[in-house]
């Protein structure tokens, strides 16, 4: 029997995808750590800000985590959602953690809150970085209705890795923001292939952007995050030249080989894919098979 | 202000800077020392191509120039708003800069942020907001996002924004409500260059951002919320 | 935004200590958190929601509601988006179904 990752909502994600009753929140609901900033624009608040962040076990490893509620303001940043993560990571750190994971689902900084949002993802990226450079593995979930955009799209390729289901998406702005600014002839939101197309899971895989695709289901979310933190048990978290540059490589290959690309699928066919058409068809584990011999692979 | 003339106020001892298509890079002399410049220009927006030149500056810096100190001179419109952008991940190649930026603080390197003329969002959370310490002159736009978009996309009325905007450092735009909240750590008036050579002295790796902006009162609650969850304990009253 | 506050006397049912919260601030959702708390049997309800002028509405789901369950010593806070009084009354039951009653 599945459960569905992007019907459930950020409890019950983080419940699922760790060990049974191992959860521990930090600054609970019943602290009521509410945004100070959304009460003058006559908002409603949330009891917990619209991220859940804590300690718990993934098969036994000490796990520090977070998830944030795609249903409250999108799941965008303010200052005490940013707030919460970056506590959430120095702790992490305190207390020497295996690893974080992050259920991303968020549109980026919270309007609301304007400048204090801005910062506040800022700090978030600054302190994903800082855990990785203290050894400790940070890896994103992205799989919501909302998908990961915005800073915290930019934040999610901070981390050591990122796993998507083909329903999430992975960008910076949204097609709504770039067809007001640029026209319908330059992005059709309303064109939701397109969308998936140029922003979903399966094509960030391709691309190297992501490191796994999995199914819609909180189970398959828990094992993707489960071999990927064992990766990294005896490998190296932090930066380096080495991998920046290969990095910088990559990311220049890419506009020499698809900069002149007019839609993703030309993207797949020059990554040797037969049919690039019926990508969208496939479930996960048929799609990561007949991508494996194509796609891009990103060093983390 | 032109890049020219900012360039030559903050570096009286001279400097070596060319301009191509928007992307500004080069050295200059600080304080009897060569540091490098990198940054935009022409408010362009930040697209894939100008944040990987910046990224390649910065990873150049770290391979051929231990310990020379970096001075990123920001300005923009924000992250370019195209499909193409999208399609191969400018988030990829924004979080590649903030990353290389992020390395050199890691290799010693000082990194020294500057916004002489625009910042808006995404175009400088990667470059001016990774560096050690963001600087802003006063006459910069510092912000988010344009009130009318901002109103559309919030369903708040803008009137009720620009309202707020006018008093309000979590709305209003520009350095002094950025400073306030400790986004930027000081705004330069008068002598550039010598400010300059303290903020370079002065640039330590740690992110102090949210302690700064409870001092100054413009933001109460970052730090707070932090140390709470640090120490375990309740956000302790201001 | 507005808020109301209700609170009823002589209730019979008391929970555990720990607190739950169940839903989501998500238009025409609402978050329902539910505590124990020290007030003299009694059982406070304040409600935040951004749907103005259905004072009357609320009071009648809350005495249901009420009715139903006659807890004692429990604080109940709502932060509301506009939720239809089904979905309000499903999320209280499910509220206080997530909390162990006490011996």
């Amino acid at each position: 029997m599945t459960s569905s990752y992007l019907e459930a909502n950020a409890r019950e994600r983080i419940a699922q995808v760790l060990d049974a009753d191992s959860f521990e929140e930090f600054l609970p609901p019943s602290k009521r750590i509410v945004s100070p900033h959304l009460g003058q624009l006559d908002a409603p608040v949330s009891f917990d800000d619209g991220v859940v962040v804590g300690r718990g076990s993934l098969n036994g490893a000490k796990i520090f985590a977070a998830a944030q509620e795609g249903g409250f303001m999108g799941g965008a940043v303010g200052e005490v959602h940013g707030a919460k993560l970056v506590g959430l990571l120095k702790r992490a750190v305190q207390e020497q953690a295996e690893g974080v994971i992050l259920l991303l689902e968020t549109g980026g900084v919270r309007l609301h809150e304007a400048n204090a949002g801005l910062i506040a993802v800022s700090e978030v990226m600054r302190a994903v970085l800082d855990t990785r450079a203290a050894g400790i593995p940070v890896i994103v979930l992205v799989g919501g209705s909302n998908g990961c955009f915005g800073g915290m799209g930019i934040v999610a390729r901070c981390a050591n890795a990122i796993i998507m289901s083909e329903e999430g998406r992975l960008a910076m702005s949204g097609p709504e923001v770039i067809e007001t600014a640029n026209g319908v002839e330059e992005f059709d939101s309303r064109d939701r292939a397109l969308v998936w197309r140029t922003t979903g899971g399966k094509h960030r895989y391709l691309l190297g952007d992501c490191h796994g695709i999995v199914a819609d289901d909180t189970a398959a979310f828990r094992a993707a995050a489960t071999q990927t933190l064992q990766g990294f048990k005896n490998n190296p978290t932090a930066l380096s030249l080495q991998a920046l540059e290969a990095e910088q490589a990559m990311l220049e290959q890419r506009i020499a080989r698809f900069g002149d690309a007019a839609d993703p699928l030309e993207i797949w066919q020059r990554l040797g894919i037969a049919k690039p058409q019926d990508i969208a068809m496939l479930e996960a584990e048929a799609f990561t098979t007949l991508a494996e011999p194509h796609r891009v692979k990103g060093q983390p | 202000m032109s890049w020219q003339t900012l360039a030559d106020d903050l570096f009286p001892q001279g400097h070596s800077i060319t301009e191509k298509a928007d992307f500004l890079s080069g050295t200059a002399q600080v304080d009897g020392e060569v540091v490098t410049i990198v940054g935009t220009t022409g408010h362009t927006p930040i697209g894939i191509e100008i944040a990987l030149s910046q990224a390649q500056a910065i990873l150049q810096t770290v391979r051929d120039h231990p310990g020379r100190a970096i001075v990123i001179l920001v300005d923009t419109q924000g992250q370019r708003l195209r499909h193409r952008d999208e399609m191969l991940g400018i988030n990829s190649y924004m979080a590649h800069l903030g990353k290389c930026i992020a390395l050199a603080r890691q290799e010693g390197h000082k990194i020294i942020g500057l916004v002489y003329d625009q910042a808006l969002s995404g175009g400088f959370i990667t470059s001016g907001l990774m560096a050690d310490a963001c600087y802003a002159l006063p006459n910069a736009t510092i912000r988010v996002m344009g009130l009318p978009a901002m109103a559309r996309i919030t369903k708040v009325p803008e009137e009720r924004l620009v309202e707020l905007a006018k008093s309000n450092p979590v709305f209003a735009p520009g350095p002094e409500n950025y400073h306030r909240m400790g986004g930027v750590a000081d705004i330069w008036n008068g002598d550039l260059a010598a400010q300059l050579a303290q903020a370079l002295a002065t640039a330590d790796g740690v992110d102090r951002r949210a302690a700064v902006g409870l001092q100054r009162g413009g933001r109460n609650w970052s730090q707070r919320v932090v140390d709470a969850i640090v120490s375990d304990s309740d956000v302790q009253p201001l | 935004m507005e808020t109301l506050n209700y609170r009823f006397e002589n209730g019979t049912r008391k929970l555990s200590a720990k607190a739950e919260l169940v839903g989501v601030v998500s238009s025409g959702n609402l978050e329902v958190l539910i505590e124990s708390a020290d007030l003299q049997g009694g059982c406070a309800i304040e409600i935040k929601t951004a749907a103005r002028g259905f004072g009357a509405i609320w009071e009648a789901v809350i005495g249901d509601f009420n009715k139903r369950w006659q807890l004692a010593d429990t604080r109940i806070s709502i932060n509301d988006m506009g939720a239809t009084p089904a979905v309000v009354s499903l999320r209280l039951d499910q509220a206080v179904e997530s909390v162990v009653e006490a011996k």
